[in-house]
C-alpha cells in the first residue's frame, strides 16, 4: 500500500498557462447522467457488499429502476430542451438490459464512456487480467450496440486497484473521471498513452448533495449556481472546467426536478460558457494543453520520478 | 465484581482545575484586557493545510477527513489533496482581497511537496505554524513520552531544514498526550492553538516554560459545520459574524477578545462556498473586527 498514488504532479492552481476554450469560451461545462444498472442479486465482494442492506434490498433496488423506466427520460427532455447532450456515466451491463434507453442517447448523439460493467460489481480484489477484462468488455459492447469507441472511464461505484490507470491508457482511453483533485485537467501518469483526469465536480455530484449533504432541491440549485459562477470568473484567467454528474433515480424525482431547471436555465443562459461532452473538452486538451501543462510543471521544478503507483518507475 | 476503588477516590477533589497547567479564573474576576491593535474583538484564522494519505493506520483513531473506503480510496485522498492544490488560492485571493492575514498550520511531511504554498503564503504575509508531522503522527495518552519527543524533534527539523521557523503548534486532530505541552514548548513552541478554554490568550505552565493557548472555535470549525451538520456556507458565515458581533457588543465589560476560527481548503475552498467567504471578511471589517496572526495576537 503507498500513501500517495503518484497519478499526478503537485501543480499550485495559481499562475498557470492559459486554457482557452474553443470560441473563446472561459468554461467548459459538462452534464454527465450515470445511467446504472443495480443487480437484484448480485456477488458479495469480499470488501463491500452490493447493497447496504442484505440482497434482495427492494427498496434501492426499485427506486433505481424507477430512474431507468420513468426518471431518464423526464431528464432527457429536460436536456433536450436546453440544447444539451449527455456524457452518460454507463453501466455498461445495462445496454443488454434496457437498450430503448441507449437508443434514445444515440439518436441524440449522446456520448457514453464506462462506468463498468453493472454498478454492484467493485473492482476490489481483482487481478490486472479481471479489470483488463471488464475494460475490454466495455470497449467492445459499446462498440457494438452504438457505434462508438469509448474514450472515457468512471470505475464502478468509484471503486479502483493500482493498475486502473495504467490499463485505461494502455487501452487508448483518452479521459479519466476517477480523480477529483482540480478544476481543470491534468496529464496522468500513466506508463504508456496520454491519459488526462476530467473534472466530473463530485461536490455537486446529486448523491452527494441530496444525500451526504441532506440538500432541499432549491438549496442544490442554488449551490450549482454559485459553484458555476466562480469557476466562470476564474475562467476569464484560465479555462475551467465544470460537471454536473447526475443520477436520474435522484434528480428526476417530481420534487426535484423543476429546481433543478432552474440551475440549468441559469448556466445555459450565459455566452462564455463551452456546453459540451467530456469527449470533446478530453480531445480539445490533449491537442492543444496536455503538453504545455506538462512543460509548466517540469518548468515549475514540480514533475517527479515515477508513474501511478510505481514511484520508482523513472 | 463491583468497580474499583479508585472509582470512589477524588484525589483532585478541591479548589481550581484538576490539572495544573493553568489556574482556574472566571471571567467575572478577569481584568480586562488590550489585545494589539486594541481592537474590541480580533480574528484569528486558522488555515489548516494537512496531507491524507491513502494508507492512514488509523490508530489510535482516524484524522477527521481520512481515508473512508477500501484502499485506493482515490476518492478522498483527491477531494482532499484539491484543497492543497485549488481551494486554498481561492482562500489566500479572498484574504487578501480583504487584506486580512491568517495563520496557516502545515503538517511538517508537506513543506518540501507544497513548497510553492508555503512561498504563496509567506509572500503574502501569513503566518506559518507547525501542524505535527503527518496527519497519521496522532499525539495522544497512549504514545510513550521519547517516540513523542522525536516527532516533535521532527518536526521542528523539518522546519528548520525549509527556512522556517514558526512559534505556533497545532496538533494533528488537535489531539494532545499528557505531554505534548512540555515537548513542544522544548522544541521552541510557545503558541499553542489547540485549547479553547476561554476567549483570550491563556499562559499555560510547561516544564520547559510557558505556552500561550490561543482560542480556537471548535463549534465554528467550518468542516464541522459544513460536512458533519450540513449546514451551508451562508448559515456557517452568518454564525462567524454573529459570533463577532456578540463579543464586539459588550466590549466595555470583557476588553479585548479573540475569535478563532477555521478556513478548511478541501471544504471553504470550494467554488460554491468562496462566495460565503468574501462576504464573512467584508462583514467582520464591517463592524470594525480586525485579524491578527497567532504570533501577531501572542506578542
Amino acid at each position: 500500500m503507498q500513501a500517495d498514488p503518484n497519478l499526478y504532479d503537485h501543480w499550485p492552481y495559481r499562475d498557470r498557462p492559459k486554457i482557452v476554450w474553443p470560441g473563446d469560451k472561459k468554461l467548459a461545462f459538462w452534464i454527465a447522467p450515470n445511467i446504472e444498472y443495480y443487480e437484484f442479486d448480485p456477488p458479495k465482494n469480499p470488501q463491500r457488499p452490493g447493497w447496504p442492506k442484505p440482497s434482495p434490498d427492494v427498496v434501492g433496488y426499485s427506486q433505481r429502476d424507477w430512474g431507468n423506466r420513468v426518471g431518464h427520460w423526464r431528464l432527457m427532455e429536460l436536456l433536450d430542451k436546453y440544447g444539451m447532450r449527455g456524457s452518460i456515466s454507463l453501466s455498461v451491463g445495462l445496454l443488454d438490459h434496457h437498450p430503448e434507453i441507449i437508443e434514445a442517447c444515440v439518436a441524440r448523439n449522446w456520448e457514453f464512456f464506462s462506468h463498468g460493467i453493472y454498478n454492484t460489481r467493485y473492482s476490489y480484489g481483482m487481478d490486472e487480467a479481471q479489470e483488463r477484462a471488464v475494460i475490454e468488455d466495455s470497449i467492445r459492447s459499446v462498440e457494438a450496440a452504438t457505434g462508438q469507441r469509448i474514450r472515457g472511464y468512471l470505475a464502478p461505484a468509484l471503486t479502483h486497484t493500482e493498475k486502473t490507470f495504467d490499463l485505461l491508457a494502455e487501452n487508448d482511453f483518452w479521459y479519466t473521471c476517477d480523480l477529483f483533485q482540480d478544476d481543470q485537467p491534468q496529464p496522468v501518469k500513466t506508463r504508456t498513452g496520454k491519459l488526462i483526469s476530467m473534472p466530473y465536480s463530485l461536490e455537486v455530484n446529486d448523491v452527494i448533495t441530496y444525500g451526504a449533504l441532506s440538500m432541499s432541491p432549491w438549496r442544490y440549485a442554488d449551490v450549482l449556481k454559485r459553484h458555476f459562477d466562480q469557476l466562470l470568473e476564474e475562467g476569464e484567467k484560465s479555462g475551467t472546467v465544470m460537471c454536473i454528474p447526475l443520477h436520474a433515480y435522484l434528480v428526476s424525482q417530481p420534487h426535484r426536478i423543476r429546481p433543478f431547471e432552474d440551475a440549468l436555465r441559469h448556466i445555459a443562459g450565459h455566452d462564455e460558457v463551452w456546453i459540451t461532452t467530456a469527449r470533446e473538452i478530453a480531445q480539445h486538451y490533449r491537442d492543444h494543453y496536455f503538453d504545455q501543462t506538462v512543460a509548466d510543471i517540469a518548468a515549475r521544478g514540480l514533475a517527479t520520478p515515477g508513474t501511478g503507483f510505481d514511484h520508482a518507475a523513472a | 465484581m463491583p468497580l474499583p476503588d479508585e472509582h470512589l477516590i477524588y484525589p483532585h477533589r478541591s479548589y481550581g482545575m484538576d490539572q495544573d497547567r493553568y489556574a482556574w479564573r472566571p471571567v467575572t474576576q478577569r481584568a480586562p484586557i488590550a489585545l494589539p491593535g486594541g481592537a474590541a474583538v480580533t480574528a484569528m484564522i486558522v488555515v489548516p493545510i494537512e496531507h491524507h494519505p491513502l494508507n492512514p493506520p488509523g490508530k489510535p483513531f482516524k484524522h477527521p477527513g481520512a481515508m473512508v473506503t477500501p484502499y485506493p480510496d482515490l476518492r478522498h485522498y483527491t477531494t482532499r489533496d484539491y484543497g492543497n492544490r485549488v481551494g486554498v488560492y481561492r482562500i489566500l485571493d479572498a484574504l487578501k482581497a480583504e487584506g486580512v492575514k491568517a495563520t496557516f498550520p502545515i503538517n511538517a511531511d508537506q513543506l518540501e511537496r507544497l513548497k510553492p504554498l508555503v512561498e504563496a503564503i509567506l509572500a503574502e504575509g501569513h503566518e506559518i505554524a507547525a501542524y505535527g508531522l503527518s496527519t497519521t503522527h496522532i499525539h495522544w495518552g497512549g504514545l510513550d513520552r521519547e517516540t513523542e519527543a522525536a516527532w516533535v524533534a521532527e518536526v521542528r527539523a523539518r522546519f528548520d531544514a525549509a527556512g522556517l521557523a514558526p512559534r505556533a503548534w497545532l496538533s494533528p486532530a488537535r489531539q494532545q498526550s499528557f505531554a505534548t505541552l512540555d515537548l513542544i514548548r522544548a522544541a521552541g513552541f510557545d503558541i499553542c492553538l489547540d485549547w479553547e478554554q476561554d476567549e483570550v490568550p491563556v499562559a499555560m505552565k510547561t516544564d520547559a516554560g510557558e505556552v500561550i493557548g490561543l482560542p480556537l472555535s471548535n463549534e465554528l470549525d467550518d468542516r464541522a459545520l459544513m460536512i458533519d451538520r450540513r449546514q451551508s456556507e451562508d448559515e456557517w458565515a452568518i454564525q462567524v459574524l454573529e459570533a463577532a458581533d456578540y463579543l464586539a457588543q459588550d466590549a466595555d465589560r470583557f476588553g479585548g477578545r479573540v475569535l478563532g476560527f477555521t478556513l478548511t481548503p478541501y471544504v471553504t475552498g470550494q467554488p460554491f462556498r468562496i462566495s460565503a467567504l468574501r462576504r464573512l471578511l467584508s462583514g467582520l471589517g464591517e463592524i470594525g473586527v480586525t485579524a491578527m496572526t497567532a504570533s501577531g495576537i501572542a506578542r
